[in-house]
């Protein structure tokens, strides 16, 4: 994402004068539709809800109260911890970060074997892994969701097999949403790892193996930190969708792995209907991605140095 | 060399790239296979068959799919080419309007749909629309479509144009070409492959669309993924299977030929291609 920032090049100043007039209607669209949404959110998230959807102008605390504390059915009772929705975000970090860390598994040693491959070769791999990327993620999930279902092909297949006596139970399993979260964003692993490596100078390679050092060692000791930014920006690329995840949640999932995205959802377009409190849980989010893209940007600018 | 001191062969590597792509292909072609079952249980095989994409096109759910591909067709048009236009216009202004105080506020802008997770933007989106009340439907899908297809088309276009030395332009302001004319003759024509993948990508983003479509898109009106997420609450139907395999062979012949575009423009003699 560093298109913009002039790369070091000279900056040129063709069309300085006119540069307003040629950014102000990103400003305006993104402003107007977006910042100003967001910001409104906010304010939505300290008013009060209004039966079944919708809010009344009063400020109020009860969204993120309501989201910590559990005070009885009337309200009067005293507070206690209510662990049902910091159950919800701490599966949904759990969730997201095994996503990250199986994506990384399997994704690393993919993006290194095709960076490694000649320039032609190299083109083809990485078009086949940019592919499904583009399929839509709902059309995605759906297959995942036909493939693994009690007695979809997976099943089938195993007991055909004879690995299997009795089908397995995987839809509406956490692991089922591992699956999906994992499916869904593995191609966001790939790609950055992969532009890491491709810039990596494997004459460091070569001077470590003259000096004897084994391969796995300098895997470890060279090459992973030479190419732990693009590591770290792929980790981040699969881990905030994953967090905010709603379709692999619900499709895949059930009552029992419940994620922030369903939760949310559930404030808008299910039965829930509470919309302060679907605006606070909306920030809490926010919050969180804002927290790990902040730690990002630290880590990269002083990568710069 | 001997493969074992090969400093860039890792055991295993290949093995599990190809349980990489084995996972990501799988379902996409099972679905497929299935698409073709003769029958209506989507566990017994009974044979091939196109009952499934004839029952698509003129099937008792025929007319809401094909209203369904209509209205996502008209937003992705319409979404791709205010999106590529505002991008292309933005990148100009970034990357070509010298060094200015708002540049990083600017790109932070530009980039907030991408940063902000997708059913934040759905919910932020739905309350300022209910807020100014403004009526949900086609229109507020549009705007949200527009909004979320900005940065995704102009990353290639400011690529691109990061690529073209700033020496074309001037010479062409040298000749005293005016500033439309720089960019409609010369600039333009170099920011094309660009350009066009850029629209290219805000496309298939907008017709994939599916958590902040399904906040905005008010009672009664449907996109094709809001449709086959309808469909699917109710368990999986064999029409489904095949609908998602002609929608996942659009995707993969617009992926194609934006990758071909994206071809041209390394072959491209015009481009400076110093990038160190």
């Amino acid at each position: 994402m560093a298109a913009g920032t002039g790369n070091g090049r000279t900056i040129s100043g063709t069309f300085a004068a006119v540069r307003g007039w040629l950014l102000l209607p990103s400003w305006l669209t993104i402003g107007f539709f977006l910042l100003i949404p967001v910001l409104l959110m906010l304010v939505y998230s300290f008013l009060t809800k209004e039966f079944r959807g919708g809010v009344i102008w009063e400020f109020s605390l009860s969204a993120y109260d309501q989201f910590l504390f559990d005070r009885g059915l009337f309200g009067d009772d005293p507070p206690r911890i209510e662990w049902t929705y910091i159950t919800i975000f701490g599966r949904s970090i759990a969730q997201a970060g095994g996503a990250t860390l199986f994506c990384l598994l399997i994704g690393f040693p993919t993006a290194f074997f095709i960076a490694t491959r000649s320039s032609h070769t190299k083109v083809i791999w990485l078009f086949l892994i940019t592919i499904p990327y583009w399929v839509n993620l709902l059309i995605r999930t759906v297959s995942m969701k036909f493939l693994i279902r009690d007695n979809g092909p997976l099943n089938e297949g195993l007991l055909w097999l004879g690995i299997l006596d009795d089908p397995v139970k995987l839809i509406n399993t956490n692991f089922a949403v591992q699956l999906g979260l994992f499916y869904s964003y593995l191609p966001f692993m790939v790609l950055p790892i992969y532009a890491s490596v491709e810039r990596y100078n494997f004459v460091l390679s070569e001077a470590a193996s003259d000096l004897y050092a084994p391969k796995w060692v300098i895997l470890r000791r060279i090459i992973i930190p030479a190419v732990s930014p693009g590591i770290i920006a792929g980790c981040i690329l699969v881990f905030v969708p994953s967090l905010g995840a709603f379709l692999a949640p619900d499709l895949l999932g059930g009552a029992k792995t419940f994620m922030i995205g369903s939760l949310i959802e559930e404030q808008f377009k299910g039965n829930a209907g509470n919309w302060p409190f679907g605006a606070a849980a909306s920030m809490i989010l926010l919050s969180l991605v804002l927290i790990v893209l902040t730690f990002y940007a630290r880590a990269q600018s002083r990568d710069q140095v | 060399m001997p493969r074992g001191f090969d400093i860039k062969h890792y055991r295993g590597f290949y093995t599990l790239t190809l349980l990489c792509l084995f996972i990501l292909y799988a379902p996409l072609i099972i679905v497929m296979i299935y698409s073709f079952n003769d029958g209506r249980s989507i566990t017994v095989w009974q044979g091939v068959s196109l009952r499934w994409y004839a029952d698509i096109f003129v099937g008792p759910e025929a007319e809401k799919f094909k209203l369904a591909a209509r209205n996502s067709l008209i937003i992705a048009v319409i979404a791709a080419i205010t999106a590529t236009s505002i991008a292309t216009a933005a990148s100009i202004g970034m990357i070509r309007g010298g060094n200015f105080r708002g540049k990083p506020a600017s790109f932070a802008l530009i980039s907030l749909p991408i940063m902000v997770p997708e059913i934040v933007s759905a919910v932020a989106t739905l309350i300022f629309f209910s807020a100014i009340g403004f009526k949900l439907g086609i229109l507020s899908i549009l705007i949200a479509h527009i909004v979320f297809c900005i940065p995704f088309a102009y990353l290639p276009i400011a690529a691109r144009l990061q690529g073209i030395e700033a020496s074309y332009e001037e010479a062409a302001q040298d000749l005293y070409a005016g500033r439309w004319a720089t960019f409609r003759y010369v600039l333009m024509p170099l920011m094309w492959p660009g350009i066009l993948s850029g629209f290219l990508l805000a496309f298939i983003i907008s017709l994939d669309d599916f958590i902040i479509t399904n906040f905005v898109k008010g009672a009664g009106i449907e996109t094709l993924p809001t449709a086959i997420f309808g469909s699917v609450k109710q368990g999986i139907k064999p029409n489904i299977m095949a609908l998602s395999t002609l929608m996942l062979l659009v995707s993969v012949l617009l992926v194609t030929l934006s990758f071909f575009v994206g071809r041209r423009q390394d072959t491209n003699p015009t481009t400076n291609t110093e990038d160190s």
